[in-house]
């Protein structure tokens, strides 16, 4: 689960990791307000969205006085935002964040991360902060610091001390930065994040590192001990398909295709993208209803992907296992009853009684088309958009 | 021979009393496997049809002398779980729970290093060796005794290759799924290896996704280790980068763990590469 800017530094405020004063907004006299309780100019006026990137898009400006701040304000709030993180269709700003300007010496990169590979936190460092880091990794990877942190043990202070003189931090910066790496780790851990990037963390010219940035994302499996993020969830930069899907706990991602799809199990499910992209079409969403997949579960899908109006055909590819085809067969023709179907549908079906489930398909009088296997699949629906 | 189980291996169940547990337990106990013992904390004395209850793992294998654990307990309690049956000297945990935070499963991993077991999972089917034990949520019912090995990082697209692989008349030695975590016990390499050790493999099916880089480790250790033949099928060559496709493990960032960086290690290390899912039974028939 991601969160906004804003909602990261206040995070990081509360375990003593250094951000400027900064408020968000949610209007422009409330962006003009924030500006004046800073106390000073310049500030800065930041689009507040879930993508990176925003700098580049004109999402982050400064502004010298108040009536610049009314007028930056105006433009951006409501504007599409695009980079290379949203799309080409961008995203909506609703929210401002309007921060103190700093006097910049120095911009670094930090981050932490799960790695997989080897199963630890690892910290991230880099001195040339303010860029593309994926571009920095891939021409010059000599310049990217590297930690890996014991989960037993916790980072060591031997570690801080090594990111800190490796960023080649002046003296008088050094105790600072320590300071902020220790809490940076406290709240990754204590907050179950799979991420935590500042890019830029900056060294003002009186030597104090601070986050100028701050990009936050949760491990989404472990927010049942973390009530009070869930709090942080913004719905308005989530997929309003995508949100219903995951109230029936259905794993649903809305793609640009025109072939809807049903598939219990997330490997199946990708498997089924690529067939449908092999038999000359293109898949609408990828839609995992869990490997078990009760009927119910089924249902739910159907109607969400019906109701996505790009659907020209859907391929319903089910691995039966444990759950019998009758039974599911039965849940299908129910749906499709329920929620009118009046796109074809191909129905693919393997497990225990898949013959009493063919059976129960043919005998509806729905436009429900039964697929042998999944080569068989892939051709029927390609044959029914194209 | 097979890998891991066999007809001999004795199986605990941890959360046997709930819904999943108990539903799976008979599935597990009609298809033959040895379950010897439950645990659920609380219920110890109690039965689960003719299996015994214990409130821990530690008096279930004092008991009974189970050597492999199956771990149905909800995902908060999970890491928990693995814990007690390593420290019980359990030798394989099969873990099937999804939904573990990865934060606990990084402890848990450090923690198994000085323990002697190994752990399948977690959020996987488990393991079977056709025709003598099912440990895991997979329809027995596919599989069917034989020589290939098969492993892969997901659940119902196991099952529809091994459904392929019998229908073709390849039987199976031992099919095992790791799971779709970033962070999980077994790796590829470790089946590939014990196969490539196990006079009765003698071909092996390796099914990864996209993401992370386990499926170029394996093709390099293939290159070196392996001697028998291996198909490789990829899921997820069409997905957009970026999103993640259910399997935690299935994102792309970057340009690292993409399908073609993964099709292209299979390639240049010898695997036979499956492009489409639906001959994947069909290719085998013709490698093997």
């Amino acid at each position: 689960m991601k969160i906004h800017e804003y909602q990261a530094k206040q995070l990081f405020a509360q375990y003593q990791v250094p951000v400027p004063d900064g408020r968000p907004a949610v209007t422009v006299a409330e962006a003009v307000t924030a500006a004046e309780a800073l106390g000073g100019y310049p500030v800065v006026v930041k689009a507040q969205i879930h993508a990176g990137g925003r700098g580049k898009g004109g999402g982050v400006k400064l502004a010298h006085s108040a009536e610049e701040v009314e007028t930056l304000a105006k433009q951006m709030l409501g504007m599409t935002l695009k980079t290379h993180q949203t799309g080409p269709e961008g995203r909506i700003v609703k929210k401002l964040f309007i921060e103190a300007g700093q006097k910049i010496e120095k911009e670094l990169y930090l981050s932490l991360l799960m790695d997989r590979a080897t199963a630890t936190v690892v910290i991230m460092a880099s001195r040339d902060g303010g860029m593309d880091i994926e571009e920095v990794a891939a021409k010059t990877p000599e310049r990217i610091i590297k930690v890996h942190v014991d989960p037993l043990m916790g980072i060591q202070g031997y570690q801080l001390r090594q990111v800190g003189f490796d960023l080649a931090l002046p003296k008088a910066a050094l105790k600072g930065f320590s300071s902020l790496l220790s809490n940076l780790y406290k709240f990754f851990v204590a907050n179950d994040c799979s991420l935590v990037e500042i890019n830029p963390l900056i060294l003002t010219a009186d030597d104090q590192v601070m986050a100028l940035d701050a990009k936050v994302d949760f491990d989404s499996n472990a927010l049942f001990r973390h009530k009070d993020l869930l709090a942080l969830r913004d719905l308005d930069e989530e997929d309003p398909m995508e949100v219903e899907a995951s109230t029936y706990n259905l794993n649903y991602i809305n793609l640009d295709g025109n072939v809807g799809n049903i598939v219990n199990g997330a490997g199946l499910a990708m498997a089924t993208m690529d067939i449908i992209k092999n038999a000359g079409a293109s898949p609408a969403n990828f839609m995992d209803v869990g490997g078990g997949a009760s009927a119910e579960q089924v249902e739910n899908a159907f109607r969400i992907i019906l109701a996505d109006k790009k659907v020209k055909a859907v391929l319903i590819n089910i691995f039966g296992g444990i759950l019998r085809c009758d039974v599911f067969a039965k849940g299908v023709v129910e749906a499709a009853k329920k929620t009118g179907v009046t796109v074809p549908v191909v129905v693919r079906m393997e497990g225990t009684n898949v013959e009493q489930g063919r059976q129960i398909l043919a005998d509806s009088d729905l436009n429900l088309t039964s697929a042998s296997d999944l080569a068989d699949a892939a051709q029927k629906i390609a044959a029914a958009v194209n | 021979m097979s890998i891991f189980v066999n007809k001999n291996t004795k199986v605990l169940v941890q959360g046997i009393t709930g819904n999943e547990g108990s539903f799976h337990t008979r599935q597990c106990l009609s298809y033959g496997t040895r379950i010897v013992a439950g645990v659920t904390p609380g219920k110890g004395g109690q039965k689960m049809d003719e299996v015994p209850v214990f409130n821990t793992v530690a008096d279930a294998v004092k008991e009974t002398g189970a050597d492999a654990s199956l771990i149905f307990v909800p995902p908060p309690f999970g890491a928990d779980a693995i814990m007690e049956a390593a420290d019980a000297g359990v030798k394989l945990i099969v873990a099937i729970t999804e939904g573990i935070p990865i934060l606990d499963m990084v402890k848990v991993k450090k923690f198994l290093n000085s323990k002697q077991c190994r752990l399948i999972g977690p959020n996987c089917p488990g393991i079977i060796t056709p025709e003598e034990c099912k440990i895991g949520i997979m329809p027995g019912m596919i599989h069917k005794k034989g020589h290939v090995g098969v492993v892969s990082r997901s659940g119902t697209l196991t099952y529809e290759v091994v459904d392929q692989l019998t229908k073709e008349g390849l039987g199976q030695s031992t099919c095992i799924g790791i799971g779709g975590d970033p962070v999980n016990g077994t790796n590829f390499i470790d089946v590939l290896s014990a196969f490539e050790a196990d006079p009765e493999t003698h071909a092996m099916v390796m099914v990864g996704e996209i993401g992370g880089s386990a499926e170029e480790e394996a093709a390099a250790y293939i290159q070196a280790h392996v001697t028998k033949p291996v198909v490789g099928f990829i899921a997820g060559l069409t997905a957009p980068p970026g999103r993640r496709m259910g399997h935690a493990g299935a994102i792309i960032s970057g340009s690292s763990g993409t399908g073609e960086a993964k099709i292209k290690a299979f390639k240049e290390n010898g695997i036979h590469v499956c492009e489409n899912l639906g001959r994947i039974g069909q290719i085998c028939k013709e490698i093997f």
